[in-house]
């Protein structure tokens, strides 16, 4: 029986300050009118009543990180000889994510899966991974752009996660989900929770009921390839999209990056930062040759990649979380479930292949 | 809008000769309107004008090249379009301009702003005065005049400025070039160092996803952005807040005297950056020194695309 604990709402700030004392504490907060995920600060506080704007991404998978650092250096007698010094620049800290949803914690499962249990291992991200906990927050209620049950999960599923918090009359019950939470249940701020067990069930009971009917996806890896060819398809369907970085930067499982040195005279670092799919550039290649030229080519692989490569390629699982935020977020109202349904409804033209 | 009926007819009449028109529909949910490629007969019906449709549809109209295109614009989007037309990157020819006037649109994030919580909303009714958002089973009544984008409220060209057809009746408007402008003087009475660090603190958050130069009409560049060029590599990746303000500050200054101040970078910022005040900037200056406005008149040329030998305001030879 995993380890249950209720906090009292007035000791959720204490609790993290206390945890801020081994780890660094990731919660999210207003800044200007967006919910974004910052360093904790008791006196700026937290505000987790909704989705955050931004998801939690960055904790493991940072905006721009520095993989190495290098510096040339020259022989002064002789000058023709240069060495190359590398450091190379492994994390090495801890984090709490605190506050994030079911869906942001769950979007680093589809990272593991490439990043971690793959032929390779990215060291980077091991070490943030292995060293970051989340404590989620169940949804109470879906919004109207949440489809988290259509891609087999729920308003408090608690995959990726290491203690789930319901919120409850007075506080919120806690539940260690894994291994590696139960030993952030250890603090004296924190009651026992058995008592408030029955409520939490009926609260995770009734979040269920306020999401819309899941649809099926089973078809989508097939029939996202049987109208791959058909590009007038998804000219139409990409005709509003504006072919910004919008959606994938908010999104809690794109996890496609860009690496450039960055030089400053002799030394520099060489630095991951965030790519998307709907960047000219992220299929530029060096011939000057774009597999992928236009924004109809952009939009057809972040949807296939999502609902059809990368589920054939790890045993079904769909790469998107259902968080909504590629669809409330974007500057046009491009919605990826409708572009899912229509290549499930899809039906292949005659010559359809131009 | 009360003369949604006449756009459509106009459109009905002229869709046969034209490829698409583009205008704005319902979308995920009751408060949000989305752009919407009218193709056949059937998707006129759809066709939704109103406070919503916050969207400049001139953003598409330079990826439509060779293609007969047909726009429906607000006072401001129409500016747009005869900034296009001005650079030649459209042609007159190929666009069918459907204009109207236009009583202002939203601020998504004032509503949001009011209200909280936007996840649930099941209606959304607008009149004259007032919108009424009925969201998470309570009701809000929102006063128009709050939640209106502040381009609207001093607004001086709610009639498109060109058009081919025009759908009821044009709109006064009020307001004059100082209105528009009392937010920047507001800032430009900061102090450097406040300057300075509003902005460090505004475009620390910025994700880098360039919805604010995408949305725009007027970044034509576009898949050629120096923002991403690698070779030459103009500016570094690194997610460092001075980075994404000097992107900013390129952008700004690429739109000098070119920008129509339809604040789509504003609106299109995940983030919420208010970066329109950049832009509106160089409009107030460009409005000094030059003593011109963007997208009024599409024989002009834009004041930075040309030169005088004499400038009114340049006083070069007195160096």
């Amino acid at each position: 029986m995993a380890q249950v604990k209720f906090i009292k709402q007035d000791n959720v700030s204490a609790w993290l300050e206390e945890m801020g004392q081994k780890h660094e504490v990731l919660a999210p907060r207003f800044e200007g009118d967006s919910i974004i995920f910052r360093p904790y600060d008791a006196k700026k506080g937290f505000f987790i009543e909704r989705e955050a704007t931004a998801p939690p991404k960055k904790a493991i998978f940072p905006q721009s990180e520095i993989l190495l650092k290098f510096s040339h250096i020259k022989d002064l007698e002789n000058p023709e000889k240069v060495a190359l010094d590398v450091k190379e620049n492994i994390p090495t800290s801890s984090w709490v994510v605190f506050g994030g949803r079911p869906c942001d914690a769950r979007g680093f499962t589809m990272f593991d899966r490439v990043y971690l249990n793959g032929k390779h291992v990215d060291a980077y991200y091991k070490a943030r991974r292995e060293n970051t906990f989340f404590i989620t927050l169940a949804c109470e209620k879906g919004e109207s752009t949440c489809f988290c049950n259509w891609v087999g999960s729920g308003p408090s599923d608690p995959s990726g996660s290491d203690v789930l918090m319901v919120p409850v009359e007075g506080g919120f019950f806690l539940e260690a989900v894994s291994d590696r939470g139960e030993g952030l249940l250890d603090s004296s701020l924190l009651e026992d929770g058995g008592s408030k067990q029955a409520e939490a069930d009926k609260v995770r009971a009734e979040a269920e009921q306020t999401l819309g009917e899941a649809q099926d996806l089973s078809k989508a890896p097939k029939k996202l390839l049987e109208a791959f060819d058909d590009m007038g398809h998804w000219e139409e369907m990409a005709a509003k999209c504006i072919s910004c970085g919008a959606c994938t930067y908010l999104c809690p499982t794109c996890y496609c990056f860009n690496v450039t040195d960055e030089s400053d005279g002799v030394s520099g670092t060489r630095i991951r930062s965030w790519d998307n799919c709907m960047s000219s550039m992220f299929t530029m290649e060096a011939s000057g040759h774009n597999p992928r030229p236009t924004k109809a080519h952009r939009l057809k692989n972040r949807v296939g990649h999502k609902f059809s490569y990368y589920p054939d390629l790890h045993d079904g699982v769909i790469s998107c979380c259902g968080c909504g935020r590629c669809i409330k977020s974007c500057p046009v109202g491009v919605d990826i479930r409708q572009l899912v349904l229509s290549a499930i409804a899809y039906e292949a033209k005659e010559a359809a292949n131009d | 809008m009360k003369n949604l009926e006449d756009l459509k007819k106009q459109i009905r009449e002229a869709l046969p000769e034209l490829d698409v028109v583009i205008g704005w529909t319902d979308s995920f949910d009751p408060l949000h309107a989305t752009p919407h490629f009218i193709r056949r007969e059937e998707d006129i019906d759809k066709l939704k004008v109103d406070a919503l449709c916050v969207h400049n549809l001139a953003t598409y109209l330079p990826s439509l090249k060779g293609k007969k295109v047909g726009i429906v614009v607000k006072g401001c989007d129409s500016r747009s379009v005869v900034e296009l037309l001005q650079e030649n990157l459209i042609k007159r020819e190929d666009v069918t301009i459907f204009g109207f006037g236009c009583d202002g649109v939203v601020d998504q994030t004032k509503i949001r702003r009011i209200i909280g919580d936007v996840g649930n909303v099941e209606a959304c009714t607008l009149d004259d005065k007032e919108i009424k958002v009925t969201a998470s089973g309570t009701e809000h009544k929102l006063a128009l005049d709050e939640v209106l984008s502040d381009k609207c409220k001093t607004c001086r060209y709610p009639n498109a400025v060109l058009s081919d057809q025009f759908a009821g009746e044009e709109i006064k408007a009020t307001a004059s070039f100082e209105d528009g402008y009392k937010d920047v003087e507001e800032f430009e009475a900061k102090s450097t160092e406040e300057k300075f660090s509003y902005w460090l603190g505004e475009m620390d958050r910025c994700i880098r996803c360039y919805a604010c130069r995408n949305a725009c009409p007027m970044c034509v560049c576009r898949d050629h952005c120096v923002a991403q060029s690698r070779d030459p590599h103009w500016l570094s990746q690194e997610a460092h807040v001075r980075d994404k303000w000097m992107f900013q500050v390129i952008h700004a200054y690429h739109l000098a005297g070119r920008c129509t101040e339809c604040g789509e970078c504003q609106r299109a910022c995940p983030v919420d950056i208010p970066i329109l005040l950049f832009k509106k900037k160089f409009n107030k200056e460009i409005k000094d020194v030059f003593d011109y406005e963007a997208g009024l008149d599409p024989e002009a040329t834009p004041p930075l695309q040309t030169f005088k030998i004499d400038e009114a305001k340049i006083k070069e030879r007195d160096w």
